[in-house]
């Protein structure tokens, strides 16, 4: 049976080894089962994170050959037969063990966004395309792996200006939605850090549900807070034409 | 004595799935200071995994549909085994609770009159499923959790909760330990819900998770309360085959709702060779007729045609493929064929976008351009911890359930779309009766007892001691074991000879549980934490194995080789397993009765 | 099975990745450089781009030069152009990551790690006046699509080898003006319930079906401007002719 070489980073905060293992190949293999044969078969203390097994919950993020992906998504059979594939954590976040990463700073921005809100009286007829937009960035499946690729946060380590793609995605499915009454762009500019992004379009590229981070929701955005706050003469000619 | 963290809450929930977020979402509403705990991270539950819809009879699509049909396709696709109240909740509380989820950011797909889209699911008679594509659950837990963080509960990510504790005969708290280091903690709680979700990883095929491993189900029986009608397991008819890999990952029912077509090795499409006579006339007479629906409903238009014979409940298609694929006549690799190929590539991408990239990144077969493989996969318990059907209250005073975990809303067989619904429905309804009950109390002061405390500590930190004897078992070799003895014994077709020796191999089994052991550190542990999850498992397996044995009929989910009809005196009692000492109870309880009123919906379907 | 080696960082090194991540940038850098070079030269040289009533698009609207400015003609337009591209989205990151190395790819070590500010702070937060350039683009463009109209039809029908040539560069080049994010932002993305003016969704709906290939429109259409100025140099500079193919006079 053809087998692959692993080697994997083991070890507690920031500290360890890359362990290597060898692993069996099976047709249609995915790096996430080298590991859990690793597990079974080598070491039942192997730390990995994952639920689904098929690229829905964004728990199985991590470096392989030094590309932020899903374990689950990444195919054995990409490889090279007898080439290494290297397996890191995630390196944005602070690490615990193995491949696992305290991610919880993730959770405490999304907190930070002002949440949906529609108006009380708000009629709730709209059509597919007053959603669509809104629809690619809902399958976001918070694996964060835009988050860990993206430089502002991983090499700059810049966490206090700026909330990372992934919650731009999220801001701008709020932004878009036909029936949200809030103004989200000054918090946008100023608590979220959009100017931080210089549309590098990492994000873009690791992302596993294919949303065009950078593209559909950052430039966008990037446009209109161009509208409300270095537009001058447009929003002087705006407010001539609302009569106002 | 071992170190640990104290929070105090008055309502604890356990699991933060859909149900478990929406009964924290409904407890803070009501005032009461709430725990959110979780296994995982916070929107990873097996919620994300749910794709074809929410069923709840808004009638935006079918204008006859109204909460009385759903009522009566809930039960009949229950074959009478639903406690009719539950069923009547959820049928009538569905829509209301969908419309929320809307009021909340969710972002339904649309009907052309810029209402929620409703597709066509297996058992339910009119277009009833809200959905988004095929990731329904995904915006389904995301809408809750973003709703949820604003409400101010606390949620303790990647937290296992290993004992109910109890002042007398109620609740008074939980014990547990962090997954991320795993330290531990105690939860004072005078009202605990448990949303854990199903029992899968029993199971070798399954479509759940690892977290699925029965922890609500035996902690309420550890804490005395009972587990009704276990034997219902239902195995969904398509589940991934190819690659190995793969094998159990859920194909969504919506590949059928949306006009996909179930074939043998030989070209036939067999389903209507297993449609049951009772259901016959609901169904297309021939392939001219599917095709004139699947054409109305992807046009969006009325039909007088009726929907095709892959519609059928999904435990009629689990045994029709099992049974192809056992005489012969299964796909390459052990399944059928499942072909939405036949339609135009760009609309099949766009409803069933997920299907098309998990086919595509996993098992590398372009859907719009060929057949799946598709085999029946263990999806879902009907049975679980008994509840007082209005608040969702187990027998023991504080501990409440919602969800998968519960049993009785699904009866015998659980209709897709039908757990969504489930979810969000009792998921509040829990939540209001565990504050309704924490109010009552008043400023009842709850004890905690410490021999409890340590005997929980002992119990964690067990596995460490035996890890370091030279018998230890490896967890997840016993796990295989439990795996393959669920499989083979207790899978989709019984009898009693195997339910026999499956329930001796599970005694036997028990004791290698007891010698489970691990190496290392206890931060991030996943062999520590397994050690933990078997025990859960083998309560769940063998209130499953003994509850199958003793239902001596063929009912929905539950088939018996040895009993292959319907024996009606036997609707009339459930299935209970209870905890006596250490030994395991099994009673035949009787049945709420449905009143009159209700009655009347099904007699005037029979005269039609 | 399992060697050991000393204790290490999870992370160490510019990456791990093992493929040809610089390529690139590599070519993003030399394909900028030579357009840059070649486009300074052009501008500089001030001679070889008229023939007749056709004019290179570095040099049109040919405005009078001042006595006492130094430089040719080609000044006076190129930066509005040249503005727009600076300032296009697509650019910005083509050349943040050959340039600036900020990242040179995904997963490696940005070049210099103190002081980035993105585009918050001057000079790079001018980007953000980038519509305005769009506004200039179109109007250039404008008089580049005048010019193949003078090209084909000033001395009665003349369908020349040149004017195809800028007949060509000029569907490019609207193709990438008109792809603009920004322009994509003003005929509709501003907008949140698409239902309520369904001409703007059209129309955003087809400025967003340029936009996403504006990668490919932004390179093409490089090319096919310095193509056309370089063609039109060396007819006339007497080095190629111009084969009139559908002469009617
Ligand atoms: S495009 Fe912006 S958000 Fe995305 S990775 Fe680059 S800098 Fe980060
Ligand atoms: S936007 Fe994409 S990469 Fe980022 S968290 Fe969501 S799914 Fe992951
Ligand atoms: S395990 Fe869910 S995304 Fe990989
Ligand atoms: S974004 Fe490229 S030209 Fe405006």
């Amino acid at each position: 049976m053809p087998e692959a070489i692993l080697k994997v980073f083991r070890g507690e905060k920031d500290s360890g080894t890359f362990e290597t293992y060898k692993v069996p190949i099976e047709e249609g293999m995915v790096v996430l089962d080298a590991i859990h044969y690793i597990q079974q078969n080598n070491d039942p203390s192997l730390a990995v994170r994952w639920n689904c097994k098929a690229a829905k919950c964004g728990s199985c993020s991590a470096e392989v050959n030094g590309r932020p992906a899903l374990l689950c998504k990444s195919r054995m059979d990409k490889f090279e037969p007898g080439q290494e594939i290297t397996v890191q954590p995630i390196k944005t976040f602070p690490h615990l063990k193995d491949l696992v990463t305290d991610v919880s700073w993730n959770y405490e921005v999304n907190k930070k966004i002002t949440p949906f809100t529609p108006a009380p009286d708000a009629n709730w007829t709209f059509y597919q395309e007053d959603i669509e937009r809104v629809q690619e960035f809902r399958k976001c499946i918070e694996c964060f792996l835009c988050q860990d690729v993206c430089h502002v946060l991983r090499d700059h380590n810049r966490k206090d200006a700026f909330y990372g793609p992934r919650f731009m995605v999220r801001m701008a499915s709020l932004e878009m939605h036909p029936l949200d009454t809030a103004n989200r762009l000054k918090s946008i500019k100023e608590d979220a850090g959009i100017g931080m992004c210089n549309i590098t379009k990492c994000c873009t590229e690791v992302c596993p549900e294919d949303i065009h981070i950078t593209d559909n929701a950052i430039i966008p955005m990037k446009e209109r807070v161009v509208d409300e706050f270095y537009d001058p003469i447009g929003k002087f000619l705006k407010s001539i034409f609302a009569g106002k | 004595m071992a170190n640990y963290e104290v929070h105090e809450h008055d309502v604890l929930v356990i699991g933060a799935g859909g149900a478990g977020l929406r009964a924290a979402i409904e407890a803070s509403a009501q005032g009461v200071n709430v725990g959110l705990v979780c296994k995982s991270l916070l929107g990873k539950a097996h919620t994300v995994m749910a794709e074809g819809g929410v069923a709840a009879a808004l009638a935006n699509v079918d204008e006859q549909d109204d909460w009385k049909v759903h009522f009566v396709d809930t039960m009949n696709g229950g074959k009478g085994m639903n406690n009719w109240r539950m069923a009547q909740l959820h049928a009538q509380e569905a829509p209301e609770r969908v419309r929320e989820l809307e009021r909340w950011g969710a972002v339904f797909d649309r009907t052309k009159e810029g209402k929620i889209l409703q597709r066509a699911f297996g058992g339910h008679k009119y277009k009833r499923l809200c959905h988004v594509g095929d990731r329904t659950g995904l915006e389904m837990i995301r809408t809750l959790q973003d709703q949820g963080i604003h409400r101010g509960f606390n949620v303790y990510m990647e937290c296992a909760v290993t004992k109910l504790l109890k002042d007398g005969d109620r609740i008074s708290g939980a014990f547990g330990y962090y997954r991320e280091d795993g330290r531990y903690v105690l939860f004072k709680a005078k009202a605990i819900v448990l949303a854990t979700g199903g029992v899968g990883k029993a199971f070798t095929v399954t479509s759940n998770s690892w977290e699925y491993t029965a922890d609500g189900q035996a902690l309420a029986y550890d804490a005395g309360a009972d587990l009704i009608d276990m034997e219902f397991v239902q195995f969904h008819p398509t589940g991934m085959v190819w690659p190995p890999g793969v094998r159990g990952i859920l194909v969504t029912e919506g590949v059928r709702g949306e006009g996909g077509i179930l074939t043998n090795s030989e070209k036939k499409r067999f389903m209507r060779d297993y449609l049951p006579e009772s259901t016959k006339s609901e169904f297309s007479v021939d392939d001219e007729e599917s095709k004139r629906w699947v054409e109305a409903a992807i046009a969006g238009q009325k039909t007088d045609a009726k929907r095709p014979p892959e519609l059928s409940t999904r435990d009629n298609v689990a045994r029709a493929i099992y049974t192809e694929v056992k005489e012969g006549r299964g796909s390459p690799h052990g399944g059928v064929f499942l072909d939405i190929s036949y339609q135009d590539a760009a609309r099949v991408r766009k409803k069933l976008p997920s299907m098309y990239h998990q086919f595509k990144d996993l098992a590398d077969v372009d859907i719009t351009a060929g057949p799946m493989e598709v085999g029946p996969t263990m999806h879902y318990i009907m049975g679980g911890i008994r509840v007082e059907a209005d608040t969702q209250q187990t027998r023991v005073p504080g501990l409440f359930a919602a969800g998968e975990c519960s049993g009785g809303m699904h009866g015998a067989n659980r209709l897709g779309g039908n757990s969504l619904s489930d979810l969000i429905v009792f998921g509040r309804l829990a939540g209001l009766g565990a504050a309704e009950y924490v109010k009552g109390l008043g400023n009842n002061a709850l004890a905690i007892n410490n021999d409890h405390i340590e005997a929980a500590i002992k119990e964690m930190d067990e596995p460490f001691e035996i890890g370091k004897q030279a018998d230890a078992k490896n967890p997840y070799d016993i796990q295989k074991e439990l795996n393959q003895i669920m499989s083979t014994y207790v899978g989709i077709f019984r009898n009693e000879e195997d339910l026999t020796t499956g329930i001796a191999k599970l005694k036997n089994l028990k004791e290698q549980v007891k010698k489970a052991g691990v190496k290392g550190s206890k931060v991030f542990n996943p062999g520590w934490h397994m050690c933990r999850d078997l025990t859960n498992m083998m309560i769940a397996s063998e209130a499953i194995a003994h509850s199958a044995l003793s239902r001596k009929e063929s009912r929905g989910a539950h088939s018996r080789l040895d009993f292959t009809e319907l024996d009606p005196e036997l609707a009339k009692f459930n299935t209970s397993i209870s905890k006596d000492g250490d030994a395991m109870k099994l009673e035949k309880t009787a049945k709420p009765v449905m009143p009159e009123e209700l009655k009347e919906l099904f007699a005037k379907k029979e005269t039609k | 099975m399992n060697e050991t080696t000393a204790a290490t960082h999870p992370h160490t090194g510019m990456t791990t990745r093992n493929d040809s991540w610089w390529l690139a940038p590599g070519l993003v850098a030399v394909g900028f450089g030579i357009f840059v070079i070649y486009a300074t030269f052009r501008a500089f040289e001030n001679n070889f781009y008229e023939i007749g009533p056709i004019i290179s698009p570095f040099y049109s609207p040919k405005l009078p030069t001042p006595s006492w400015f130094p430089f040719s003609a080609a000044f006076l337009i190129l930066w509005m152009p040249a503005g727009f591209r600076a300032t296009c989205y697509y650019y910005r990151k083509a050349y943040y990551r050959a340039y600036f190395m900020s990242p040179p790819a995904c997963g490696v070590k940005v070049w210099g790690s103190q002081g980035y500010c993105g585009e918050r702070s001057f000079p790079f937060v001018l980007q953000n006046l980038h519509r305005y350039f769009f506004y200039l683009a179109v109007l250039v463009l404008g008089i580049l699509w005048y010019d193949v109209f003078i090209a084909m039809f000033s001395e009665g029908l003349n369908i020349s080898v040149v004017s195809l040539i800028m007949l060509a560069n000029c569907i490019l080049l609207s193709g990438y003006t008109f792809g603009c994010h920004a322009n994509r932002h003003i005929v509709g993305g501003g907008m949140n319930k698409f239902s309520d003016a369904p001409g703007k969704f059209k129309l955003w709906e087809f400025v967003t079906h340029l936009n996403e290939h504006h990668m490919g429109w932004a390179w093409c259409s490089l090319f096919s401007v310095g193509f056309t100025d370089f063609y039109i140099r060396q007819v006339a500079a007497g080095v190629f002719s111009n084969p009139t193919l559908i002469p009617f006079h």
